[in-house]
């Protein structure tokens, strides 16, 4: 295969850090620290209030470190956008209902060029919903929820050790482009204990510098950061650079795993924890000599559109299995381009499947299509 | 020969965009001398607002972040934790501060946050064409308020700094106004005070300025001036509100 797995890449760096048995929501946050985090700003939220609770703990204990518990997610994405234009790795945390007040601030973040890292460990919605695992956000999160032409970069880990992992690579992410990340977890992923290994903390040092950022105008012309832009010329040019960048982005950040796809007649596609179950299922039906195999797309933006559609020349048979009432279903279609049959499964509102159940749509869809 | 009158540094050469008469341009003006006085030009950061200051960057040469409408305590709280020796201030119109923005500015009061805000109140949502704003006072005409607020269709304006006043974390609150001279000077003493409060990291400071819009209150720059002093003052009288600086015995 043409990319080299995720995983592939990530263990030529690791070292021989002891693992540690921590709870999902605190593996990000010790990860965001580690990769420089010095500013937290948030609100409480079910299920994510554990990443708050322990930034509150540990930045106090930093020399510079700052929490604020904010008065509302809206305070507290515009706390990022303030604390991102002094230039520090920033970061905040919410879950469905904060998530789209923080939208406004995500569109400026986005306008503004800033970066910053936004956690979403998504529940069952719409609404209030409930406070069980869910993946209905998944529109949100790479729609671009706020107003404007924009792209926010999605990630979407699917266990402890990808969270710290992509907490790391959030945030180089956003500095790099100057954009925000967000982390599109769940309430499971954010709830669940699993042993991690940490990157060793990067000095605040070798951070990269900032020579845009807002610090006073000492020994060098004053700067501005805006988002207005009322020429429509100047504002058309705006778009295009942004759009530059983000297909700069779509080409180069691209983050997907395959698993048993060699040789599979049918493919799975699911992300962060519906993957997980959807590869308990597929090694089951592995067992019973069915060709089956998962594409998980790891960046949820940019999607992994060419990978799917290079799968479609061999595969015709899909089944998209998320948590939600179909959402990243409609960028599978995308991506085949009519080049494949897709079958979706959901479970939405908070009903966590067993890979037992899922193995049993497999198994179905399978013999229906006579692929066995 | 000897300059005695010239732009203050800390002003671009850009001519200003604001109408005649307008507060604004000599808030910029006052606001920019006294970072010159104070010689602030290489550490200060203002925010500005969405209003008709929205462009308040092109004016000011010093470094400045952009809000979004009602936002900029929370951002300047971002930016002033993240840089605590520098000094942060908002400059927020009264639609900005007290209808969309209320919750950020009495919070960042309540945490006491070392900013300091210059609170324009000309009673009407400027830039958008003089709509009624949360300062309109009984019976102002403006475009959303026909034949003049009533507080039974509209309720009643809201003194935002009163209640500023009361929050624990603020140190200093004082209104003033930019209509006579002698009001633009207290204005300007003002603004410095309340610069000087941040710097001793006393807590919150605001400064709310009595600024005419004659476009929309649909006046001459004149009457403007004296509708300030002969209306819009019985509404929101001029004066200290707060100190807890301990320059002058504490009013509350
Ligand atoms: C979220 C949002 N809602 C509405 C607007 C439109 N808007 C721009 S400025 C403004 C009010 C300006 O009034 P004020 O704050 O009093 O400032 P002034 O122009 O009078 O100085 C409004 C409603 C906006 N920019 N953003
Ligand atoms: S509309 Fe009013 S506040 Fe806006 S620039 Fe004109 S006079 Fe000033
Ligand atoms: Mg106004």
């Amino acid at each position: 295969m043409a990319f080299a797995p995720f995983h592939a890449r990530r263990s030529q760096s690791r070292s021989t850090v002891p693992k540690v048995l921590m709870r999902g929501n605190h593996v990000v946050a010790e990860a965001a620290v580690r990769a420089g985090c010095r500013f937290y700003f948030g609100y409480p939220i079910t299920p994510q209030n554990e990443i708050p609770e322990y930034m509150s703990e540990r930045l106090s204990k930093i020399e510079g470190g700052v929490f604020i518990q904010a008065e509302s997610e809206i305070a507290s994405i515009h706390m990022v956008i303030g604390a991102s234009m002094a230039g520090g790795r920033v970061m905040t945390s919410s879950s469905g209902p904060g998530i789209s007040l923080k939208q406004e601030g995500i569109s400026f973040l986005s306008g503004l060029e800033l970066p910053a890292v936004i956690v979403n460990m998504s529940r069952g919605g719409p609404g209030l919903g409930n406070i069980a695992p869910a993946q209905s956000d998944y529109f949100q999160a790479t729609r671009g929820g706020g107003h404007g032409d924009y792209r926010t970069i999605v990630l979407a880990p699917n266990s402890g050790q990808e969270l710290a992992d992509l907490t790391f690579e959030a945030f180089d992410l956003a500095d790099k482009y100057r954009t925000p990340v967000v982390i599109l977890g769940d309430g499971m992923l954010g709830q669940m204990m699993e042993p991690v290994e940490f990157r060793p903390e990067i000095p605040i040092k070798k951070l990269p510098h900032k020579d845009w950022a807002l610090t006073g105008a000492k020994g060098r012309p004053s700067r501005f950061i805006r988002s207005l832009i009322l020429d429509p010329g100047e504002e058309e040019e705006h778009n295009w650079k942004l759009m530059r960048k983000y297909e700069k982005i779509a080409r180069e950040e691209l983050r997907w795993e395959a698993f048993a796809a060699d040789d599979a007649k049918m493919l799975v596609v699911a992300f962060g924890t519906a993957a997980r179950i959807a590869k308990g299922a597929v090694k089951r039906v592995r067992e019973q000599g069915l060709k089956v195999g998962l594409i998980r797309p790891i960046s949820l933006w940019p999607f992994p559109f060419k990978a799917l559609r290079d799968f479609s020349k061999k595969v015709k048979h899909f089944i998209v299995f998320e948590m939600n009432m179909g959402q990243m279903v409609e960028d599978v279609r995308l991506a085949l381009e009519g080049g494949g049959e897709v079958h979706f499964y959901g479970r939405p509102g908070g009903i966590v499947p067993t890979p037992l159940e899922v193995s049993r749509v497999i198994t179905s869809q399978y013999y229906q299509k006579r692929l066995g | 020969m000897k300059k005695v009158f010239t732009r203050p540094k800390s002003l671009k050469s850009a001519p200003f965009h604001y109408c005649p008469g307008c507060g604004h341009s000599l808030l910029h003006r006052i606001i920019g001398e006294v970072i010159d006085e104070m010689g602030l030009q290489e550490r200060i950061i203002g925010v500005p607002p969405a209003g008709c200051a929205v462009l308040a960057y092109n004016y000011f040469d010093i470094d400045m972040g952009e809000a979004s409408h009602g936002r900029a305590a929370a951002l300047a709280t971002g930016l002033k934790r993240a840089l605590p020796d520098r000094i942060v201030f908002t400059y927020q119109g009264d639609g900005d501060i007290a209808a969309i923005g209320t919750a950020e500015t009495i919070h960042a009061a309540a945490r006491g946050e070392n900013i300091t805000t210059i609170f324009v109140n000309n009673g009407v949502y400027g830039m958008t064409g003089g709509q009624m704003a949360p300062t309109s006072i009984l019976g102002q005409n403006t475009t959303t308020s026909p034949g003049g607020r009533k507080e039974k269709r509209d309720g009643f304006p809201i003194n935002l700094s009163e209640m500023l006043a009361i929050a624990k974390g603020s140190a200093y609150v004082e209104r003033t106004a930019v209509n006579s001279p002698s009001n633009i000077l207290k204005t300007k003493r003002a603004i410095a005070k309340a610069f000087q409060v941040q710097i001793k990291g006393a807590g919150f400071s605001l400064v709310e300025v009595l600024s005419p819009c004659p476009t929309n209150w649909k006046m001459s720059p004149v009457e403007a001036c004296k509708w300030i002093d002969e209306v819009m003052t019985a509404s929101f009288p001029l004066g200290v509100l707060k100190d807890f600086t301990g320059d002058k015995k504490d009013v509350h």
